[in-house]
């Protein structure tokens, strides 16, 4: 294992804040749906948080980052606001995309956030012209792209590291390998045991690292994200993970081994990442229940004015797409 | 009045690139071959955009559509004017991905946030014999398609007008150039942008509309100088725009004439001359004197041995057919 950069005790305490939001939001997202107060497919990232709350540490809010479906905790780890959020997975018309996204395509430029994609291995392709953006426009802006283990099968996945590092692209890669394709396992859909190596064949870095641990997952991010922002190029992370609800809300996970999961959520990131900060003496268990009871109630209030709000006027089918009634305005 | 050019057809998309991009530093080009060491694009569209503007502007790709068109969404999204170029419209069923649930829905699925400035250049036809997979109309596809654009310009002067309007829309545009008809001669007028949405009527006539687009204009108008001696008097109206199309102009043309021919390479089977026929039967029920015709490929793919290829396509013998057919 290299020597990775470590957080320092305060930014440890950011990376749990954020982790413990993204854990609190999306544990707040099943409980409505099961309650049947929204329906929408969603793809739970619990268990995946500590990844991008150990990225958003090194990131501003102009750097670009594009994601996946299950990529709620990429959002709101680069600041995806709650309120416009929530409006929009309960489809109202104060959503970020007014409703007509939903939660598969939840995007909010002010912050970076250019893409969600539905389409596994999409993010990549269009992370690379967002890089190349930043290039043209000689910014040291980095984007991040954001995709599971899946995506490394699909052929965008290799015309995008080969275009990335052709052109040295200032992109960090990030496949956040949660051992499973849908339903189907790692192991029984990738020939390779690290997707990591994929890099080389392009003629970049790739690291593979416990994304689950804060430190490592921080200290890959920064290699990458420095990297990208000095004109050196693409890196290529593959963050191990797993994901605790299965592919989407109501899969009960049959496929998935016994064993593995049971081990898995007894080692919930989350639960691991709050005991080091409290050991390390960063945070006292008072203030940590304190930043959960804030975003609880953050969270709570979100989702209350959400699901009071209004539902997008019908009218709003034929906007924000051209009408074929047009008549060519010159 | 701008300064009349002769022109032929890819020397006209090269000067309207030129143009936007000498105007705007954010119009960029990214395709295959298309700088000028790799021969500033195969047909030479782009020819001396690179050694003008830079290879940053203006890059030849890997043979990677999708990475193509990706890099130019994402590149709009990151607030520049990207022209792709996926070489052959075969093509693009290797880039449908970006193009048909990226690029042409993000605008609407983001409620307006972002938008896909793109133009995608792509050439494609009948009459060189490139066989089944370089030679198909695919139109009917991205006209199928909301929040993608359509235009296949007939002439240098549409061409040059239209890839102005292409550049400067807001949305993805699919610019489809037509192979047979790149080298012909035509007057182009510096600075005439052709707006999209806007047919044109090629020529004017009382007795039966013809629409076409792409090569298909110069066959219906062949047709139509053919048919004037037996004292047929057929108006042909070129589309341009494909998607929004100009009902205003086409069901105008057909109110007046009330007979209707539509004209395309592409096959017949749910083409787009089976939409404008259905809307000008929806439409114009009481002005239409005779049911809407169509004329199109057959159901197979494009074949390469010559007399099969030749039966292929309509062409002037087939049009003058269907007009008499519609007029007896």
């Amino acid at each position: 294992m290299r020597n990775f950069p470590k957080p320092s005790a305060k930014e440890l305490l950011k990376i749990y804040r954020t982790a413990s939001l993204i854990k609190l939001h999306d544990d707040r997202v099943i409980s409505v749906l099961k309650a049947d107060k929204l329906t929408m497919p969603y793809y739970s990232v619990r268990g995946q948080e500590i990844i991008p709350a150990a990225i958003s540490i090194h990131l501003r809010d102009d750097d670009f980052v594009s994601t996946i479906y299950r990529g709620t905790h990429d959002m709101i780890a680069k600041g995806f606001p709650l309120d416009a959020m929530w409006a929009e997975l309960a489809g109202r018309v104060d959503g970020a995309c007014k409703g007509k996204g939903g939660p598969m395509h939840l995007t909010y430029p002010d912050k970076g956030i250019m893409l969600t994609t539905g389409i596994v291995g999409s993010s990549l392709p269009i992370a690379n012209g967002l890089a190349w953006s930043a290039l043209l426009d000689e910014s040291d802006k980095v984007t991040i792209a954001n995709f599971g283990d899946g995506a490394a099968n699909i052929g965008a996945f290799h015309e995008s590291l080969n275009m990335a590092g052709l052109w040295k692209l200032p992109v960090v890669f990030v496949c956040q390998n949660n051992l499973y394709a849908e339903h189907t396992s790692f192991k029984k859909s990738t020939a390779v045991e690290q997707i990591s190596c994929h890099a080389a064949s392009y003629g970049f870095e790739g690291i593979t690292v416990n994304g689950n641990d804060a430190n490592e997952m921080y200290g890959a991010a920064k290699i990458g994200i420095d990297r990208a922002r000095k004109g050196e190029g693409p890196t290529l992370i593959e963050a191990m993970t797993y994901r605790f609800n299965g592919h989407f809300v109501g899969d009960s996970g049959p496929y998935m081994d016994k064993e593995e999961y049971a081990s898995a959520v007894a080692n919930d990131p989350i639960v691991a990442l709050r005991e080091e900060v409290l050991s390390r003496g960063v945070a006292t268990e008072p203030e940590l229940a304190e930043i959960e009871a804030q975003h609880a109630e953050a969270i709570e209030a979100a989702m209350t004015k959400a699901l009071e709000s209004e539902f997008p006027n019908t009218g709003e089918l034929l906007n924000d797409v051209f009408s074929i009634e047009q008549q060519g305005a010159s | 009045m701008g300064e009349i050019k002769k022109l032929n057809f890819v020397q006209a998309v090269n000067l309207a690139l030129d143009e936007a991009m000498t105007a705007d530093p954010k119009v960029i080009v990214i395709g295959e071959d298309v700088a000028d060491p790799e021969g500033g694009g195969v047909m030479g569209v782009t020819s001396g955009l690179s050694t003008k503007f830079g290879e940053n502007r203006v890059r030849s790709s890997p043979i990677s559509e999708q990475a193509i068109v990706g890099a130019a969404i994402g590149a709009a999204l990151g607030g520049y004017r990207p022209m792709a170029e996926v070489m052959l419209m075969n093509f693009v069923s290797v880039a449908m991905d970006m193009i048909v649930n990226h690029a042409a829905k993000l605008r609407f699925m983001s409620g307006g946030q972002t938008s896909v400035p793109i133009v995608i250049r792509t050439m494609t036809g009948t009459g060189i014999q490139s066989g089944g997979q370089h030679s198909d109309y695919l139109e009917a596809w991205f006209a199928h398609t909301p929040g993608i654009k359509v235009v296949a310009a007939s002439n240098p002067a549409d061409a040059y007008g239209l890839m102005h309007s292409a550049i400067r829309d807001d949305d993805p545009v699919l610019f489809i150039e037509n192979i047979p008809g790149y080298w012909a001669p035509g007057s182009v007028e510096s600075g005439k942008v052709v707006p999209i949405g806007k047919a044109a009527v090629s020529r004017e006539g009382k007795d039966v509309t013809v629409v076409a687009h792409s090569r298909m204009v110069s066959e219906a108008l062949a047709a139509a100088q053919e048919l004037e001696a037996d004292g047929v008097e057929a108006e042909v109206v070129d589309m341009r725009t494909i998607s929004p199309w100009d009902r205003e102009t086409i069901l105008g043309s057909v109110a007046k004439t009330g007979r209707l021919l539509v004209v395309h390479e592409a096959v017949k089977q749910f083409g787009i001359g089976a939409e404008i026929s259905a809307v000008a039967s929806e439409e114009l029920p009481d002005k239409l004197k005779v049911s809407p015709k169509r004329l199109g490929a057959p159901f197979a793919p494009v074949p390469f041995s010559l007399p099969l290829e030749q039966a292929y396509a309509p062409n002037r013998a087939s049009i003058s057919a269907a007009i008499h057919e519609l007029m007896n």
